[in-house]
């Protein structure tokens, strides 16, 4: 007799934990022939109230951390999704890719991911200064992460994109609250298990399947979340953009091919940067007849 | 520990030698392969702390030379230089790893050879050497960030000669980056300490670097020099004493040869009256007896602040009291093996000839061991700037300790010296901190620290102490032509 095969149950990933929404409602993942591949959950305005607490109690720790060691972690994410080469191809495959293109996505993520490995102990030095200010102060300027960031995952592409998205956002030290690809989502949800098992700690990125169109208040208009990235959403741009008028959020809207190979950069991290100046005094005595 | 306290001894804590695998003889790393050296000559690699043969190492001459470079030319014009960028960083994250995953064994085989204590292997060496690698990894395909409106490109092959006193974190300092910048290496260990370099050899053949991207040859001078005078060499990272750097520049006059030299020092550890006291002494040992004191940024030259003189070399000598000298792969010693009979040499002619110009010596009371070389720690009261223990390079736990009254003053004598590595302030005041940091002449200054080391922070010396940084962005470019 053939073997039953034990399916996948898809949850959301929040604080380090895989709940199913406490709303209890599904919706229905379907492949391109438009027959379901999944139950998936529908995630609610109280998922995303939590998952915020969660990005915020996790973002103390993740920013505290030496650069190097994020480095570190961020890499090891690449090493364990090196490993899960095929289950993020079936998971394409059953979404409608090719299984070249699906091979093709996968390890095009796994270098992106150690492209922005490799920027965490970098960009400071990059984009850090010492200001030769006109009095005797020694004043320099470096880059703090702004805080937990709200990420509404491309809706274009499933893995590739939301990888794309979302490193230079923990490379910088932020924590992160994410809304998987509505349509897509089988590989966000994957993809919170690689995170898991890669010393991410829990709660630094959090991912709430469920309607963009109901989930999008609720993240852009909560006052605990400093920053919103949005990306290919042109139509949503307005909405969040009001939304995140109340604390001021920091809207980073992006109209680009993430698939590109070129489609990475520096400033993708300092986007989600602020900028602290720090002045101090410097004593101005002694050395005048020192020569050598 | 003090002889009357017998009781407080600690008891042995040796680390074991079980896991490490040593070869009896070792050829030369050319071309991916292990190759016998043309000269069929080989020399002995000694235990400093027993004086037992560890292994046997080839001496490669000019026709060894002569390959290592062929096979580092092929491998740039082939293979390396076409590969893309971000290829290139993905081999040299591996080297990182393998490096991580071997690091105990490493770490016995760097204090085996070298007679560095077990923790300072253990918990700097080592991991300082993969983190190196770890992070030049990043920049390979991040080098446009690095040199805005400039045009990169690689130098070709570098030629690379490295010192004994930090073995194998000497070699990650030199590949890591010429490889991320997308050079071809032949590498070149100290005579009394290949083993490690040896050892990163086999681990580079394990990540499946390409063939004849890093060479690792072994020899003496003559070796060196075969490097340096090679025509086919675009670049020599070397890092020694001052009077070999004078040689190599001289060498390499009017060739296209590019160069970065990391000599010697005499750097001053600067101690004012408002110091947190017992910190300052622990900077003051780590200064200078950290690595017996075979450290090119050693705080050698000690500035205490008059009206605590007396108190800071109380102190000072109460804690010498406590380091323990012996085994280097007991987990209590403090204070290693000298590196070499020869240089055990060098630093009791040294000690000799402060006694005779009439300087106060003090010297730890502790027992060392029958057999090895050893020094115990030794500080020099009552010297002054002329005095040729303050002047000249010692390179051993002997400190000279100077005293000063104004700020004027010790910055003026701090300066005075051919060398300019590196200089420590210990203070409360941050104003005075960022004073003398601007008027030290010297590549690292530390504050309220000594001897730190990182990846992402530039490494390198003033004047005498040679030219170029290692370490962090700034050390991308002593391998890259800018144009």
């Amino acid at each position: 007799m053939k073997r039953i095969e034990v399916l996948k149950t898809y949850k959301i990933y929040a604080g380090g934990k895989f709940p199913r929404t406490e709303s209890g409602r599904y919706y229905l993942a379907l492949n391109i022939n438009g027959e379901p591949i999944a139950n998936m959950c529908r995630g609610s305005r109280k998922d995303i109230r939590n998952a915020v607490v969660f990005a915020r109690r996790a973002l103390g720790a993740w920013s505290g951390k030496t650069a190097f060691n994020r480095s570190q972690i961020l890499y090891r994410i690449a090493e364990v999704l090196e490993g899960r080469k095929s289950q993020f191809i079936e998971e394409l495959i059953l979404q409608g890719m090719t299984k070249s293109s699906a091979l093709k996505e996968v390890e095009s993520s796994i270098d992106r991911i150690v492209y922005y490995a490799g920027w965490c102990d970098k960009y400071c030095q990059i984009g850090s200064s010492v200001n030769p200010v006109s009095s005797s102060h020694f004043n320099f300027s470096t880059y703090e992460p702004v805080g937990v960031v709200g990420m509404i995952a491309p809706q274009d592409t499933s893995l590739y994109g939301l990888i794309s998205a979302l490193m230079p956002i923990i490379a910088g030290g932020n924590s992160c609250v994410l809304l998987a690809n509505e349509k897509m989502p089988l590989c966000a949800v994957t993809f919170a298990e690689v995170l898991h098992a890669s010393d991410v700690p829990g709660g630094v990125v959090n991912i709430i399947t469920g309607h963009i169109s109901e989930l999008i208040k609720p993240l852009a208009t909560h006052m605990d979340v400093n920053a919103i990235s949005i990306s290919n959403l042109p139509e949503l741009k307005r909405e969040i953009d009001l939304y995140s008028v109340d604390n001021l959020k920091r809207v980073r809207s992006y109209d680009v091919n993430w698939n590109s190979k070129g489609n990475q950069a520096l400033h993708y991290i300092t986007d989600f940067q602020e900028i602290k100046t720090t002045w101090h005094p410097i004593e101005n005595i002694g050395g005048a007849t020192s020569t050598y | 520990m003090a002889s009357k306290n017998k009781n407080w001894e600690y008891a042995p804590s040796l680390e074991s030698t079980e896991h490490i695998t040593l070869k009896k003889r070792y050829d030369l790393f050319i071309n991916g392969k292990w190759v016998k050296s043309a000269s069929n000559k080989y020399f002995k690699s000694i235990n400093p702390n027993d004086e037992k043969v560890i292994a046997e190492i080839s001496h490669a001459n000019q026709r060894d030379v002569n390959r290592a470079i062929e096979a580092a030319r092929n491998a740039y014009t082939k293979v390396w230089s076409k590969m893309p960028a971000n290829e290139r960083g993905k081999y040299i994250y591996r080297i990182a790893r393998l490096m991580q995953e071997r690091s105990r064994e490493l770490a016995v085989i760097e204090s085996l050879d070298a007679g560095k204590p077990i923790r300072e292997s253990r918990d700097i060496d080592i991991p300082l050497a993969c983190n190196h690698f770890f992070y030049y990894a990043g920049w390979a395909d991040k080098l446009d960030y690095a040199f805005p409106n400039r045009q990169i490109s690689p130098l070709g092959v570098a030629g690379q000669i490295i010192p004994w006193n930090f073995p194998i974190l000497m070699a990650a300092w030199k590949i890591a980056p010429a490889l991320a910048t997308g050079n071809t290496v032949v590498l070149k260990p100290a005579e009394t300490t290949s083993l490690s370099a040896l050892k990163l050899a086999e681990i580079i053949q394990d990540s499946g670097l390409p063939e004849g991207v890093v060479n690792i040859i072994t020899g003496y001078g003559d070796t060196g020099a075969a490097i340096v005078n090679h025509p086919d060499v675009n670049k020599i990272a070397f890092t020694g004493s001052t009077g070999v750097g004078k040689i190599i520049q001289k060498s390499i006059a009017g060739s296209e040869k590019k160069a970065t030299l990391e000599l010697g020092g005499k750097s001053a550890n600067i101690i004012f009256d408002d110091a947190p006291l017992d910190q300052a002494v622990e900077g003051i040992v780590n200064g200078i007896f950290f690595n017996q004191g075979h450290v090119c940024c050693a705080g050698s030259r000690l500035f205490v602040q008059e009206g605590i003189s007396e108190k800071v070399i109380r102190k000072l000598k109460h804690r010498m009291k406590s380091l323990v000298v012996g085994n280097p792969l007991d987990k209590n010693t403090d204070v290693g093996a000298i590196n070499s009979k020869e240089q055990l040499d060098i630093i009791n002619k040294y000690i000799k000839i402060g006694k005779k110009e009439g300087a106060e010596i003090h010297q730890s009371a502790c027992s060392l061991p029958s057999k090895g070389y050893f020094c115990p720690p030794t500080i020099f009261t009552n010297v002054a700037q002329s005095s040729v223990i303050v002047q000249e390079e010692i390179f051993g736990p002997v400190l000279t300790i100077q005293t000063f009254r104004t700020v004027d003053e010790v910055i003026q004598k701090a300066n005075n010296t051919p060398y300019g590595l590196a200089a420590g302030v210990w203070t409360d005041k941050g104003s005075r901190i960022f004073n003398l940091t601007t008027k030290l002449k010297a590549g690292v200054v530390w504050a309220n620290t000594y001897n730190k080391f990182d990846p992402s922070s530039p490494f390198g010396g003033y004047k005498e102490s040679g030219f170029g940084r290692e370490g962090g962005l700034h050390g991308l470019s002593a391998y890259l032509k800018l144009t």
